[in-house]
This record gives structure tokens, sequence and C-alpha cells, in this order.
């Protein structure tokens, strides 16, 4: 190994060790969806048939249309968008109206409530999980979606998007907040017609942020939620595999349904939300 | 409070200030005392009860931590929960700065490395356990069967007892490693040039460049990287709960699925409501000496 004199042989090998690791590891990542969409098209009998196999003899493509004959996979899928579209737009519109007054508005008491509100962020949901319950309980709102809608937007979500949404409010110059004033602009005027338009990114960030949230949430809707009717999509694939004794071929068409969304979004938005992560991250 | 009034000021547009602030931030103060606030506060006070899903409930005071204290269920989920998290978090914050560091090259095609590594922490908690629960499973699992063709003959991962952990804990690494790795790559980026151009220049090599500019300038970024990915093991619940239910023989039950299965599934929330009180204990214990240990070995924090 030591004897490596040449610079760029040693620089060449190290490029190519460093691609032979990173396909290595990519490969781990990624195996786990081929397997689900391979397994997703398979026979029965052919799921665990030795030596493996990635591509099936015959796709059946069947599986696909038997998931929504037995479960009420359409209402899952209907549930899951439904909720998270309204979540996102609740999340960013509550938060970037407390995100802009924490950044711009000189109010008194500002910094305390947005202390308060950042240090609740710790508080974990198992803790208000249970009162929350019985609170529900007693409007009659178990098993319907208001909690699912509710809690993200309010609990620790909404505080994480105001977090977000002031970190781009601030950027903004207040030059530029003075001369809309003066040219008699009120404050929502100037929320909703200069810095909604500035704070374009933030918004972007945060709606993904959000919807890749609530898509995979799980816990909440093991908690509020006991018909099938009302059931989201992690929830019902959950449900799926105790019931059916784990027909892993429908589990896994099921599996590359629920999961087709979240892939589309994350291609068409992957450097936005990278640089999103990279930035909320950072500025905690 | 002087200093805040002078900032503020006074006048008709300082008042206006006050009503507009207070109007645009309502609805997510209302909302968060009420969804929030309260609810943490009836849960401290439901700790202190004997709180059942039906009929009257009556104060018993500590009676609950008690008897946390000495429920051997308790110790056991909390040993699980600690190996989980010992085991998590090293290999997660070695393996995204390895990745980092190779990612953070610039090498053709670096993107389609990056995408791959990063899916999995989009994917739901949920899709991911289940497919790791098929590639895991026993006779013809994905695993076993790659084994098979180099003559091993796998075991039942997660119907072993010493191997049910370990397992959840190497799908909950790959889930998850992509999220710190994107942090490093940001944290790596913004080192100054001129601290490696300096650093090449006293003739470091890769390793003492790493060890003596990368590494002490990204340490802000480490420790706060570390302190969530800490946090956030503790409170592992999804992957336990499609994986292993908490078994084989109690082996993976952690805290929150303790928490839950009180709650939820016998509706003892008084005591259910105590243990979610320590786990918050714990936490706040964490992020208390995060605010401590900061100041303390977290290199260049006074230029962030």
């Amino acid at each position: 190994m030591k004897a490596m004199p040449n610079p760029s042989v040693r620089k060449t090998w190290s490029a190519l060790g460093t691609y032979l690791l990173l396909t290595l590891i990519s490969l781990i990542m990624i195996v786990p969806f081929i397997w689900m969409i391979s397994t997703s098209f398979k026979e029965p009998q052919s799921i665990f048939t030795y030596p493996p196999q990635w591509i099936p003899d015959t796709f059946r493509f069947q599986n696909y249309i038997d998931v929504f004959r037995l479960i009420p996979f359409h209402r899952f899928y209907f549930n899951s968008v439904y909720i998270a579209a309204v979540v996102v737009l609740g999340t960013v519109f509550f938060a970037s109206l407390a995100g802009y007054a924490f950044a711009k508005i000189p109010f008194k008491g500002r910094n305390v409530v947005f202390l308060i509100l950042l240090s609740a962020m710790m508080i974990p949901h198992e803790v208000t999980a249970i009162p929350m319950f019985l609170f529900m309980r007693q409007l009659g709102w178990i098993d319907t979606h208001l909690p699912l809608i509710l809690l993200p937007i309010f609990g620790a979500g909404g505080v994480f998007g105001i977090f977000v949404m002031r970190q781009f409010f601030i950027t903004v110059p207040t030059e530029l907040e003075e001369a809309a004033m003066i040219d008699g602009c009120n404050r929502f005027r100037i929320y909703a017609r200069i810095m909604l338009p500035i704070a374009k990114p933030g918004m972007a960030t945060l709606t993904i942020f959000t919807f890749v949230t609530i898509w995979n949430e799980f816990f909440d809707p093991l908690i509020f939620t006991n018909s099938r009717e009302l059931m989201t999509l992690p929830l019902g694939l959950s449900l799926f595999t105790d019931e059916v004794g784990t027909a892993w071929q429908y589990l896994m068409s099921a599996t590359v349904m629920a999961t087709l969304p979240l892939l589309i979004v994350f291609f068409l938005a992957q450097r936005r939300f990278i640089e999103g992560v990279a930035m909320t991250g950072l500025k905690e | 409070m002087n200093h805040s009034r002078k900032r503020t000021g006074r006048g008709p547009l300082a008042r206006e200030a006050q009503i507009a602030g207070w109007l645009f931030v309502s609805p997510m103060v209302l909302g968060f005392t009420l969804l929030l606030l309260f609810p943490m506060g009836l849960a401290l006070y439901m700790s202190l009860t004997d709180w059942p899903l039906l009929g009257d409930h009556h104060f018993i005071g500590l009676e609950n931590y008690r008897n946390v204290m000495t429920d051997a269920m308790f110790w056991k989920v909390l040993a699980n929960t600690v190996y989980f998290t010992a085991g998590l978090v090293p290999l997660n914050i070695v393996l995204a700065l390895l990745l980092a560091l190779l990612l953070s090259r610039s090498l053709r095609g670096i993107g389609i490395f990056r995408t791959a590594i990063f899916v999995p922490v989009m994917t739901s908690l949920i899709v991911w356990s289940i497919v790791w629960k098929l590639m895991y499973a026993t006779e013809s699992g994905l695993i076993n069967q790659l084994l098979l063709m180099i003559g091993i003959k796998g075991p039942a991962w997660l119907y072993n007892q010493d191997l049910a952990m370990p397992a959840v804990i190497v799908t909950s690494v790959l889930k998850n490693v992509g999220l710190n790795m994107v942090l490093f790559i940001a944290a790596i980026q913004q080192v100054p040039r001129s601290l490696y151009e300096a650093a090449t220049l006293d003739g470091a090599g890769r390793r003492g460049t790493f060890f003596h500019v990368t590494l002490p300038m990204i340490t802000p970024t480490v420790f706060l990287t570390m302190v969530m990915t800490v946090i956030g093991s503790l409170k592992v619940f999804g992957q336990i709960y499609v994986m292993t239910q908490g078994g084989p023989s109690n082996s993976t039950k952690v805290l929150v699925y303790y928490i839950w299965e009180k709650a939820f599934k016998l509706f003892q929330f008084g005591y259910a409501s105590s243990l979610a009180y320590v786990l918050f204990f714990i936490v706040l214990i964490l992020t208390l000496l995060q605010w401590q240990l900061r100041k303390r070995w977290v290199f260049n924090e006074g230029d962030a």
C-alpha cells in the first residue's frame, strides 16, 4: 500500500475507491426499493424462491388492482392526500403570518412568546398525546380527521414552520416595508403583497417538509382513528401486514403506490429540499 | 422591560405595531396554548392520578412515579431504549460524516449518490420497516437468501432475542443517515477554502486536514446533530411497532412503545402519563446539557 509514489496514479485509485464505496452504500439504500417493486409484481409462490429472483418470470399487474378490492385502499389514498393538502395550506398560512410578525413587527412580548414557542418544540409528542386523546374524546372528535389536521398545524409542526418562515422574513430589508407604509399599505397588505412573494423559497421548503411529515405520519392516525374508512396510508399499510397474514405481493404493490407521490415530489423538489434541510438544521 | 419599551417606541405607529403583531401571532399562539401547553399541564396532573378510561380519577400524588421506579418492565424498556440509542447514534454519526466527506468532493455523478442515500429519509418509516421486515424474513428473506449463496444459513433475525435489536438498529441507521449527511455536507461546504490552503502549505495530509481543519470547524454541527439524533432515538416507535411489536420476549420493547401500550391498549392514562413525563425529563436534561456543553467544547461558537 505504501509504494504508491506517483500522485496522479494515487488520485485515480482513491477516486475509484470512493466510487466503489459509494456504489456499495447506495446499493444497500436502494435494494429494499428494488426488492419492493420486484415483489409487487410476483405471484405468491414465486416470492420466496431460491435463488432470489430480481425480475419475475411473469409480471402480475393484477396485484395492483387486487389491493383496491382487498382493502379500502382508495380511501386511504384519498384521506392521505386531502389531510396533507389541508395541513400544508394551514401550516404555511398560519406559520407565515406569525413568522412575519416575529421577524418584522416590533410588538411587546415578542421575544418572550417566541422563546416559549421554541422551547415547546422539545416537548415529546407522547406526553401531549395522552391528554389530547381525552380532550378529543370529550369533543367527540375521536375517529374523525380533525385531530390529524389541527394537531400538526398548531402543534410542533406549526412552531417549526414559524421558525422557518421567520428566518426568511428576517432577510428582507426593512426599507421595503417602510416604503410601502408611506404609500399607505397596512400590515396585512404588506404581508400579502410584498412579504409572501419574497418568501416563496421559504414557503416551498415548508410545504415540502410538511407534506413529507404528514404523508409519513403514523403515531397520530394510530391513536385517533379506528375505522378503516378514516385511515391514512401508513396506518393502512401496517394494518395490512397482520390481517391478510402478510400477503407480501399485495402489501408491496400497495407500498409502491403509497411511496410514489413522495418520490415524485422529491424528484421535482430535490435541490430545494436538501438545501432546506441543511438550512433549517444549521440555523437552529 | 425598559429596554424593550425604548425599542418599540411610542406614538400611533408603535401602537399599531402592538395590535398588528398580536393579531398576526394570535392564531398560532391560541392553537399552541390549547393543543400543546394545556395538554402539557394536564399530562402532569394526570401523572399524579389513577386516571382510567371511564369513571372517576383520584389524586394519588407521586405514587405513579414510585411505581415506575419499582416496575421491572420500565427498567427493561429503559435499558432497551438506551441500547437502541447507544447502538444507533455512533453508527449514524460516523457513517454520515464519512459519507459527507466523500460526497462533498467534486466527483462526477455525485448527485445520484446523494439522492440514493437521501431517498430513505423521505420514505415513510412504516414503508421502510415493512420492506425490511420482508428482507429479514427467516426462511426466505432476501438477506438470508444472499447469505445462503455464500454458504451461510442465516438466523431468524427478528425472532431472535439477541439479534432483533441490532437488526432494527441497522435499518434505522440506513433510514436516517442521509439527513445527518446533508447537514454535514452543508457544514463542510462552509469551511473557508483558505484554511485548507494553509493546511496544504503546512504539508498536512488528508487525514491531518480532516482532524485539524474540517472536524474542528464543523463541531457545532456534529454536536447539534448528535443531540438531535439521541433525542430522536429515545422516541423510537414506528419501526418497533411494525417489525417486532416489542418482541421477542420484550427484547425490543422501548420506552415509547411501552407508553403507547399502557395508554392506548390498557388505558392506564395516569401511569402512562408519568412514563411520558420521565421521557420528557430525560429529553429536557439532554437539551440543557447541550446548552451547557456547547460553550465548553464547541469550537468557533462566537463567529457563527
